[in-house]
């Protein structure tokens, strides 16, 4: 068993740790709030973006759509765009979303490329021996839309110059505290008919959207918001990621506490024991220690009243 | 007679209210859109927008966006939207200053100098929207202050 002083170290360590841990999850819990405000910012332009562009799409006699939003026949190249964390101990978090994307593109008949967003996502696909195309690691925290839209620009581009046929964007999205889903969004060719429950919302509530004039063309309108609504969705895939990160983090760092604190607990007993332990053995010692002394006193007392006695 | 006004960029909702009148700069010419006008979709080009209620005029600098008209209800899509008061003049200062440096050391028509030209247009849209729009504050010092950039 270890000794009273060991133990005793031990415990401070543990609850060293236990404060680490703790700030730690009131940090992440702030930021959870903070990333969730800003994915709520980005709502209103997302929503009046997607409402014009159906609309445009939907216009009768529209035989050529942009070429953003023209699927092609035949599929060579797909491109992936993963979002990961750049900093570890967020707990499943980048497990989760890396298993779901290895097993999502795993028997893909067509050569897959990836850009990584986050350090964790780069290391794991380059050790697996995986053709990343570009790297974007480092986004700050709350980043601004400045911040990630050359993302976008990046791979609007790899689309138009026919090197991906399709784009997929790989992110976790909040869903709360303690859910957060893995969740992979085609985001080009852009398709404004695909079954994506938005299109329902728009369609139920929508009215009557007489014939609009164009300025200059509606041509030039579609080649100014569809570039800005791919970027906005990389922008909202980041921001919905980086919600996740921290909310699994806090998790994490929650867990992370409590065990502490248990250990802390359990070595605590372990501490009071030992010191009882050192007690009794210091009580046996010192009554024994008096008792030899008694005895020798006793034994001294008798001998010396024998001597009286002779003498 | 009043229409609604929403103005929304992609990281935040700039402006919503009422107007009697906006005036946006559209690609093929400035704008005044009153209330029924016929229901309208148009690039916007860099310059300003002017929201116009009763005695109250509203200034944003618009970098690029689109514009959508209703009957009642104007919504623009900003690339990047300032209002007048919110503009920090220490900062597009600053932008432009960088934005000059830039432009001498870059090779031309490369994307860095268009880059460059670009954050220099903006900064100078946001100086020039101060000096002469923002309320209150035509003191002879700011317009000495900005009066340089005026001539170009």
């Amino acid at each position: 068993m270890a000794t009273a002083r060991e133990v005793k170290l031990r415990i401070r360590s543990v609850k060293n740790i236990a404060q680490i841990t703790r700030a730690l999850q009131a940090v992440s819990a702030s930021k959870v709030q903070r990333a969730i405000a800003q994915v709520e910012a980005t709502r209103p332009y997302a929503t009046k973006a997607w409402e014009v562009l159906t609309h445009l799409a939907t216009q009768p006699g529209r035989e050529h759509m942009h070429p953003l939003m023209t699927r092609r026949a035949e599929v060579k190249n797909i491109l992936v765009a993963l979002i990961t964390s750049d900093r570890g101990l967020a707990g499943p978090y980048n497990t989760n979303v890396l298993r779901f994307t290895l097993k999502r593109f795993a028997d893909s008949p067509v050569p897959v490329h990836y850009v990584t967003i986050g350090k964790k996502g780069r290391e794991v696909l380059h050790r697996r021996g995986k053709h990343i195309i570009a790297d974007f690691s480092g986004i700050p925290d709350r980043p601004k839309f400045g911040d990630v839209s050359h993302i976008g620009r990046l791979l609007v581009e790899e689309f138009l110059e026919g090197r991906a046929d399709e784009i997929y964007l790989i992110y976790t999205d909040f869903i709360n505290m303690l859910r957060q889903n893995p969740t992979a969004k085609k985001l080009l060719p852009l398709e404004v008919d695909s079954g994506e429950q938005r299109v329902q919302q728009f369609a139920t509530s929508k009215r009557v959207i007489p014939a609009y004039i164009y300025e200059p063309s509606d041509q030039e309108i579609l080649d100014v918001i569809v570039p800005r609504f791919t970027e906005l969705q990389v922008y909202h895939a980041v921001l919905e990621s980086q919600a996740s990160e921290h909310a699994a983090r806090m998790v994490a760092m929650k867990n992370a506490t409590d065990n502490a604190t248990e250990l802390a607990d359990a070595l605590q007993l372990e501490y009071n024991k030992a010191r009882q332990a050192s007690i009794t053995r210091e009580m046996l010692d010192i009554a024994g220690g008096a008792e030899a002394m008694a005895q020798a006193m006793a034994e001294k007392a008798r001998k010396a009243a024998a001597k009286a006695a002779e003498g | 007679m009043s229409i609604k006004c929403e103005i929304v960029s992609q990281d935040r909702k700039v402006w919503e209210g009422e107007a009697d009148m906006v005036v946006v700069p559209g690609k093929s010419g400035e704008m005044g859109i009153l209330e029924n006008h016929a229901p309208l979709l148009s690039t916007l080009r860099p310059g300003y927008i002017k929201v116009v209620h009763g005695k109250d005029e509203e200034i944003f600098t618009v970098t690029g966006g689109v514009v959508e008209v209703l009957p009642d209800k104007v919504t623009i899509l900003a690339d990047a939207s300032e209002r007048v008061d919110e503009i920090d003049i220490k900062r597009a200062e600053e932008a432009r200053k960088r934005a000059e440096e830039l432009l001498k050391q870059t090779p031309p028509s490369t994307a860095e100098h268009l880059a460059a030209q670009a954050a220099l247009m903006r900064a100078k849209l946001r100086l020039e929207a101060v000096q002469r729009f923002r309320r209150g504050k035509r003191h002879p010092q700011v317009q000495s202050g900005t009066s340089e950039e005026s001539g170009e």
